[in-house]
């Protein structure tokens, strides 16, 4: 394979890793500008690919080719719903938030193989018929070079994680409502003196995370396996986590960071058939996301800091 | 209410309440929770077998327990447990295949393997957060991973191409015939006694050290004990390795007791994330962690039955102790209504 042959087999398949990252990672950069730590988002992106794959599964029928879509939609409502879980015990019962995101991922799991064993009686369901379809991006795709590299047989899924990463960086920082969001997770006491309603807005926060993570999880599922097992979703959902730091709590940082990871995970899967990457030991491609991710917050890649009341629950009257 | 009352109330309602809503959720989907209860039961105590497997479940659960509980009492969140759990497995396992040994040196030194192991594992996020303030959290989290690659890498590497290690010679077993006769073959193994060990190991340190007494006070409050001349940094180190010795120990008890060799693994244990669940129920002292694992440990056996007898998937037991982890959690609350309610007994 000459060089360009390896960058359009590529690059595409990074993107399409890169996709339900992005739209998990900036889920995340939602919940924790507002203050409260997510763990969680492996559980709601578990939920997630659950749920798209099930709706998918029953209503594949009725829906037609639209039925990818409206499930992506399914899979929001019901991890915003699972999410509510999580705001309720870091926000109003003040847990630990780091436990109650363990709670959530282990629940997550959990619920969705108990249902999968009900209703198919086996330890996966089946597969989907109805996946996110590919398709050429019209007129931009007969581009030489950038046509082929990125809107040649794309999903539309990864465009629409580019375009929720803008709206992301144009909702926190351009309207009131971001400016609250990074004030409540900034020093809430400042927050609610000025009339901000610091528990409305961290709810609001946590519950965008967890529909953002469901859809995240159901486009993983929907275009990487089209079914639904136990190993489905195997550390994305924290990948997306590594991705939030790694872009520094910033939508847009945070899709880089996406897409680099997504462009690690593709070597990784496709490093055997690449002239020089296969000398290199898969390994060192597998762990790259998390090793960068420790590094970044060591310092040595710009540091990276949390927002400052980040997992702290906020207690009226307390100084 | 006394406050040790409601203290011991807190998790007590947090396991009645996960049983509940167990039910509830048997219930809705369409299955029998007393029958569903009545086999997990006979699952975790129905024969001498079961016992026994019930015991070596638990054995692991303490070592994981105790690691999550050891650093929680220096004000560390230690949820790399389970990557920690992980190379202690493999550094055993492959002590236990690759070297010969007489037994009384080769079993103590497959043990330390996976001691040391688990200690490295623990050091990097320990160094970062005393060093860097690196929060810990994030830093486990992302070791657990890097554990799982590179160990599976390792198994490769050692095995020729193959998925899995070789078998330990019997020098290096804590399979115990003895044990296992007794309880109708099950692999009940002297793992637990180690366990047991570094129970004790635990309760000595906090209790009865000056090292231990240090630790306790970072973990109340860092600047206070800076200011009284404890070394912090090297604190949070230490309470890291110790928790990682922990936690390679566990592995150790898969490796040399129940499984005898490791296998390349597709994902976590899930033991190191139980251990979360054990030390919080056993509010983070050593008496409390055997009685955590116990109760988590039996269910996770236990619901091995459950399929079988009672036609409810095992994942059940993994909703109730999800809701166990998430009432405990949410203590606030609970004590928010004991409270109410034993005020108005008294305005009475």
């Amino acid at each position: 394979m000459s060089f360009l042959e390896v960058l359009y087999f590529i690059v595409p398949i990074s993107i399409a890793y890169a996709a339900p990252l992005i739209f998990t990672a900036i889920g995340g950069v939602f919940s924790e500008r507002s203050g409260v730590v997510n763990i969680g988002l492996e559980g709601l992106m578990v939920m997630g690919a659950f749920i798209g794959i099930l709706f998918n599964l029953f209503y594949a029928d009725t829906f037609g080719a639209w039925t990818p879509w409206l499930a992506l939609l399914m899979a929001m409502v019901v991890s915003a719903v699972f999410s509510i879980m999580h705001a309720v015990a870091s926000i109003t019962f003040r847990a630990d938030q780091t436990v109650s995101g363990v709670a959530i991922n282990m629940l997550g799991i959990a619920i969705a193989l108990f249902t999968v064993k009900m209703v198919y009686g086996k330890g996966q369901t089946d597969f989907i018929q109805q996946s996110i379809p590919r398709f050429n991006v019209p007129i931009l795709h007969e581009i030489p070079f950038i046509g082929p590299l990125l809107f040649k047989g794309i999903y539309g899924s990864s465009l629409l994680a580019i375009g929720v990463a803008i709206l992301a960086w144009f909702i926190i920082y351009k309207t009131p409502f971001g400016l609250r969001l990074r004030s409540v997770g900034e020093h809430p006491m400042a927050a609610d003196t000025m009339g901000i309603n610091v528990a409305k807005i961290r709810y609001i926060g946590v519950i965008i995370s967890g529909g953002l993570a469901g859809i995240g999880g159901a486009i993983y599922s929907q275009t990487m396996t089209n079914d639904f097992g136990h190993a489905t979703i195997n550390g994305q959902g924290f990948m997306a986590l590594a991705a939030m730091i790694f872009g520094k709590w910033h939508p847009i940082g945070a899709m880089g960071a996406a897409l680099f990871f997504g462009f690690a995970q593709a070597l990784a899967i496709s490093a055997s058939g690449i002239p020089l990457l296969n000398k290199v030991p898969t390994v060192y491609l597998y762990i790259l996301p998390y090793v960068l991710t420790i590094l970044a917050l060591a310092g040595f890649i710009g540091r990276a800091t949390a927002p400052k009341a980040s997992g702290q629950p906020y207690i009226k009257g307390n100084r | 209410m006394s406050n040790r009352v409601v203290n011991l109330l807190v998790p007590i309602i947090s396991i009645f309440l996960g049983l509940l809503v167990g039910a509830i959720v048997m219930l809705l989907s369409g299955y029998d929770p007393i029958q569903g209860y009545i086999a997990l039961w006979e699952g975790i105590f129905g024969d001498a077998y079961a016992i026994g497997e019930t015991i070596r479940q638990i054995s692991p659960y303490i070592l994981a327990g105790l690691a999550v509980a050891f650093a929680f009492r220096t004000g560390l969140f230690n949820i790399g447990v389970e990557g920690q759990l992980i190379v202690g497995w493999f550094a055993a396992a492959y002590v236990g295949a690759a070297v010969e040994l007489p037994k009384i040196i080769h079993l103590p030194l497959a043990l330390l393997a996976a001691a040391a192991a688990g200690a490295i594992w623990g050091l990097i996020p320990g160094i970062l957060k005393a060093k860097l303030h690196v929060h810990e959290v994030i830093v486990t989290i992302m070791m657990n991973y890097i554990a799982l690659h590179v160990v599976n890498a390792l198994i490769k590497a050692v095995s020729d191409g193959g998925y899995k290690t070789e078998t330990i010679h019997k020098t290096a077993s804590l399979r115990s015939e003895f044990l296992s006769n007794l309880t109708d073959f099950s692999t009940l193994h002297y793992g637990i006694l180690v366990a047991l060990a570094m129970v004790v190991v635990m309760w000595f340190i906090l209790e009865k050290t000056k090292t231990g007494y240090e630790l306790k006070s970072v973990g109340f409050n860092a600047h206070a004990s800076q200011y009284a001349g404890m070394n912090v940094s090297k604190n949070i180190v230490l309470s890291m390795v110790i928790s990682g010795v922990f936690a390679g120990l566990g592995g150790a008890m898969e490796a040399l007791g129940t499984f005898g060799y490791m296998a390349s693994r597709g994902g976590f244990t899930g033991i190191g994330f139980d251990g979360i669940a054990v030390a919080l129920l056993g509010a983070n002292t050593p008496l409390g962690v055997i009685f955590g694992a116990s109760l988590f440990g039996s269910l996770k056996y236990g619901a091995g039955n459950m399929p079988n007898a009672a036609g409810v998937p095992v994942e059940i037991v993994s909703i109730v102790i999800a809701l166990i982890i998430f009432f405990v959690a949410s203590g606030y609350i609970i004590r928010v209504i004991l409270s109410r309610m034993s005020k108005k007994k008294e305005a009475k």
